[in-house]
């Protein structure tokens, strides 16, 4: 058979298959932050801390609750979510009308607190989660094995990436979101409560981070640091989606997981850092992103 | 017309002020070596020269760069390999790391400088990832392990600088080279242009300056200095290693300036110190592995309390109770 | 200001104490050591608090006071950075009068602290850094390399996997030195025991997904894939090569530096047939049973060979110290290079003058879930590696303290 860069089709398919799956990580958590970012103007830089929270829930669930992978995929987000909340009504809140950086650096310290309290009681030695028994096990698709579990990532990821692009662009809820995006004093002079609209964009933003740390857990090792690299990589993704677009955060994703996994074939020293090269390219190019509209 | 005349009294008042507690630093600075360990000094040095240059950019230019940590590694990185393998005497060798962080600080300048506030920190993050993928990568940076063993040499080839109390004067004479340089340039008319900028762009820009330039010329000067306590700091610690490449360097100055107070002219020594110290003495103690949390709690505090830092409550303090 | 008279103080006893050194026997009447390691992160499992409790165990169990000088340990974490790590030395030795360093897990860290050791002249002994090149060409007349390096562990298990038929590897390597001289190691050992290299594949430290490079060795057709990086990539890989079905697939995975802690949090089930070199395992004879049930029982953990390690070195520097009665670094070194170790630890070990300390290595093979009587019942031990076998002989050094024997 002939060969695509040096490479058997193949080889190249099952690549960009994995490419898709890790894409659909970095779909669901720069999802989240492109939600924030739109509504509440911070780049929460928490976020990884979140996806990690959302993944310790799942393990500390199961490890001394018994809570199994499908009631913690629920539940590891509420939880999260309203820690999220509760962090967002106390601090987060009080930074509004200041510059945005200081909604970035108060994120920013958190996540060292929630990241350097976990490695205090756990370790950063990760902690086992198995595959659950429906998912576990695999198929054979000819150019590559397929486990299950990878297959469902992508499932789970697309069906909540859609139905939250569904929510935003097509109901009620999305478009009092969207108005308060565009103008919030407006929105509040219509009579609807945009502090109360803040805060629970705020959980759900956090409750997508944990959604995919719960997702993580079986395949990458539940461990406190976990989220701090993956974070500036999601950083990447958002900024070349452009900043605030809920389309371009989840296209994006899926388009860099796509690249990275090329990117693992030719030249894998460099895959953890060809984003940030997308990033500048695309910046020089269209400084708004991809999907942004030019302020 | 009162409250005008007034100001500009306490304006000068403050002058005076700033001169005078630069003296005492200076004195302090002096003699501290004979009461504190000399390492630790120069290293406190090192950073608060870093905080210094970065606060040039935040404060002074109102840009909250992510990846100052770039320049402060290529700093160490080429003393370290000029002193090593061209065998350049130290001060030659911290020259030409200085230039070369100048140099990068155009760059990055050239590419991230028309962008502002978040866009601007992802830009300088994401090149400066770039900048640390590279030095993984280059041979001349030993990579994981590091430059080793960079011989502190002999200053302009005569005085040996091996012992600390030598290495100790050098650096702080670097130390006071590169804060009076920031002093200069925040005082003198391109400073206030500079800071006319922070305030209001768009009136800048009719009043006819060329605001990007003045921005990029801050931005190289600052990338400039940062790549001095770079160099500086391997000299001091015979060692360039890929920490100081790190995106957590580029948080922690943040932190450093942000603790002390942004915009203020002592704020970042006062942050640095207190960062340094902390991470110091915590690091052997029974807390040691709380030491992220400690200075994350800082950040917080900072954030939600002290917005305008240690130096900066205590000016407000000062204002309040004693104009 | 109380901090600074603090300073003061410890910087005028210090000076004080040097000045008088020369003439005491225990330099400050006190034997003090430093102990440094990754005490949080990545690799703080191997060594890292255990560490310390197994050098405090061996301070204890030697009667705390040597010659009747009271001895004594700090420790701090080195967070696997070399400038923290060098620093942190620097400053014990300058202000803490500490005279010998132990620990030390990072091989940057290890030979950036071995650097400031050898111009202090103390002494440094190393139990938790794997890279061969500490006593090759980075080697100093302060500094023992205690447990491993990376040739002991390339030679011990690549030369088993080739003479059992695994003769084409494919590498996954972490890109950094560590990686690299491991990867070169091995190679050079496959290649003379007749294997070939089909491929590999160099990954970022700290990379969050294997798959792809899971894959890639799927494809490569090699009857063996290598691991040639450490802690959190090692288990990663592991992990990502049991769901991608990698052994069921007919390859086998040699991991290269494996610990105990490391085999015991991803469980039998997915390390089980993983055969791996190491220096010592706590079931091995009574003596390493009897120890390591000491060892179990303060720490709630059974010992990786860096902490029996740590351990060993200790006491075998105290011993030194007791017999030439003094703690200049040189006599002690020079005692602790004539003297024999033997211990549950080692037996009949010797550091040689590059200052590798040379002892038997154990091939061991990861037990089935089926054959484990216990939590901590993990390997079966297949053969030993004779001493004089399983480390770089000194005609082969880059060493200068040997260079041209």
């Amino acid at each position: 058979m002939a060969e695509l860069l040096g490479f058997p089709p193949q080889v190249l398919f099952g690549q960009l298959l994995i490419g898709l799956i890790n894409g659909s990580f970095y779909a669901l958590l720069s999802l989240g932050l492109a939600i924030i970012f739109g509504l509440l103007n911070i780049i929460n830089f928490a976020h990884g801390a979140q996806y990690m929270l959302g993944a310790f829930v799942a393990w500390l669930g199961l490890k001394f609750l018994g809570v199994n992978y499908w009631a913690a995929l629920v539940l590891a987000p509420v939880v999260v979510a309203a820690i999220g909340i509760v962090i967002e009504k106390t601090m987060l809140r009080r930074l509004y009308k200041e510059d945005h950086l200081y909604g970035l650096l108060l994120t920013f310290g958190l996540a060292l607190i929630i990241e350097g309290s976990f490695t205090h009681f756990f370790g950063v030695s990760g902690q086992p989660y198995s595959v659950p028994a429906a998912l576990s096990g695999g198929n054979n698709l000819g150019f590559m094995f397929l486990p299950t579990y990878r297959a469902w990532i992508i499932v789970a990821s697309l069906i909540i990436c859609f139905g939250t692009w569904y929510m935003i662009e097509r109901t009620k809820l999305g478009a009092y979101l969207r108005a308060g995006t565009e103008n919030p004093q407006l929105l509040q002079a219509f009579g609807i409560n945009v502090p109360l609209l803040i805060t629970l964009t705020y959980g759900y933003g956090v409750a997508l981070a944990a959604f995919a740390g719960v997702l993580a857990a079986p395949i990458y090792s539940v461990s406190p640091v976990m989220g701090s690299n993956l974070l500036i990589v999601v950083f990447a993704v958002v900024v070349i989606g452009g900043m605030g677009s809920i389309a371009g955060a989840i296209v994006t994703g899926l388009l860099m997981g796509l690249i990275e996994g090329l990117t693992k074939v030719f030249y894998p020293e460099a895959s953890t850092t060809v984003i940030f090269l997308v990033m500048i390219i695309v910046l020089l190019i269209r400084p708004a992103g991809l999907f942004g509209k030019e302020a | 017309m009162t409250t005008q005349a007034l100001k500009s009294a306490t304006k000068g008042k403050t002058m005076n002020k700033t001169k005078l507690s630069f003296l005492v630093l200076l004195l302090i600075g002096l003699v501290a070596p004979y009461a504190i360990y000399p390492v630790f000094l120069m290293k406190l040095l090192c950073f608060s020269l870093f905080a210094c240059a970065f606060n040039l950019m935040l404060g002074y230019g109102g840009l909250l760069s992510f990846g100052h940590a770039a320049f402060l590694a290529t700093g160490g990185y080429i003393t370290g390999h000029t002193i090593m393998q061209w065998g350049l005497t130290p001060e030659l060798g911290v020259l030409f790391g200085t230039l070369c962080a100048a140099a990068m600080g155009f760059l990055f300048g050239k590419l991230a400088i028309r962008r502002q506030g978040i866009y601007f920190a992802m830009i300088t993050l994401a090149l400066s990832q770039l900048v640390f993928f590279l030095y993984v990568q280059a041979p001349f940076t030993g990579g994981e392990n590091g430059l080793q063993g960079i011989p502190r040499g002999k200053l302009f080839g005569l005085f040996s600088l091996e012992d600390n109390l030598p290495m100790y004067y050098f650096v702080l004479a670097v130390f006071v080279i590169g804060f009076a340089i920031i002093y200069r340039t925040i005082h003198s008319p391109f400073g206030q242009i500079l800071k006319a900028i922070r305030e209001n762009e768009p009136r800048a820009v009719s009043l006819g300056y060329d605001v990007t330039k003045f921005k990029l010329v801050a931005f190289v000067i600052s990338a400039g200095l940062a790549g001095l306590a770079g160099s500086t700091k391997s000299l001091v610690f015979q060692l360039a290693s890929l920490t100081d490449a790190h995106w957590h360097m580029s948080g922690e100055v943040i932190l450093m300036t942000l603790l002390g107070g942004v915009g203020t002219i002592f704020g970042p020594i006062v942050g640095a110190a207190t960062v340094v110290t902390l991470q110091n003495y915590l690091s052997q103690g029974p807390l040691s592995s709380w030491v992220p949390v400690i200075l994350g709690l800082i950040f917080v505090i900072c954030v939600l309390l002290f917005r305008s830092g240690i130096v900066g409550e205590i000016q407000k303090f000062m204002k309040k109770n004693f104009n | 200001m109380k901090m600074l008279k603090k300073l003061m103080c410890s910087a005028i006893v210090s000076a004080t104490a040097a000045s008088t050194a020369a003439y005491a026997d225990i330099s400050d009447n006190e034997v003090r050591i430093g102990y440094l390691a990754d005490m949080s992160g990545t690799y703080s499992a191997l060594a890292g608090p255990g560490g310390l409790e197994a050098a405090k165990m061996a301070i204890e169990d030697f009667g705390g006071t040597v010659n009747g000088k009271k001895i004594t340990i700090v420790s701090a974490d080195d967070q696997n950075k070399p400038d923290i790590g060098a620093n942190k030395v620097r400053q014990w030795i300058d202000v803490n009068n500490v005279d010998m360093v132990a620990g030390m897990v990072s091989s940057a860290v290890t030979i950036a602290v071995n650097k400031v050791v050898e111009s202090k002249d103390k002494i440094s002994l190393v139990s938790g850094s794997a890279s061969s090149s500490i006593t090759n060409q980075y080697c100093t007349p302060n500094s023992v390399h205690y447990v491993y390096d990376t040739y002991a562990l390339a030679h011990g298990t690549g030369e088993a996997v080739v003479k059992e038929g695994g003769d084409s590897w494919f590498f996954l390597t972490a890109d950094y030195a560590f990686g690299h001289s491991m990867e070169a190691d091995v190679t050079e050992v496959v290649k003379e025991s007749g294997g070939k290299i089909v491929g590999g594949v160099r990954h970022p430290l700290s990379t969050n997904d294997f798959s792809s490079f899971i894959l890639q060795a799927q494809a490569s057709g090699a009857k063996i894939v290598g691991l040639a990086n450490a802690g959190a990539d090692t288990t990663n890989s592991l992990k990502t090569a049991k769901e991608f079905g990698v052994v069921q697939a007919g390859q086998k995975i040699a991991g290269l530096l494996i610990f105990l802690n490391d085999v015991h949090s991803l469980g039998l089930e997915t390390t089980q047939g993983l055969q791996l070199t190491t220096g010592y395992y706590w079931d091995r004879t009574p003596e390493t049973r009897a120890w390591s049930k000491r060892y179990f029982d303060r720490t709630g953990k059974m010992p990786t060979m860096v902490q029996a390690g740590i351990y060993s070195s200790v006491d075998h520097y105290l011993k030194a110290i007791q017999t030439v009665k003094t703690d200049a670094a040189s006599a002690v070194m020079a005692e602790m290079k004539k003297a024999p170790i033997n211990d549950f630890f080692a037996q009949n070990g010797q550091i040689r003058d590059d200052g590798r300390m040379i002892h038997d290595m154990y091939l061991a093979e990861v037990k089935k879930p089926s054959e484990s009587t216990g939590e901590w019942d993990l390997y079966k031990i297949l053969r030993t590696i004779p001493a004089d076998k399983a480390f770089r002989p000194l005609s082969e050094s880059k060493c200068k303290l040997v260079a041209g024997r």
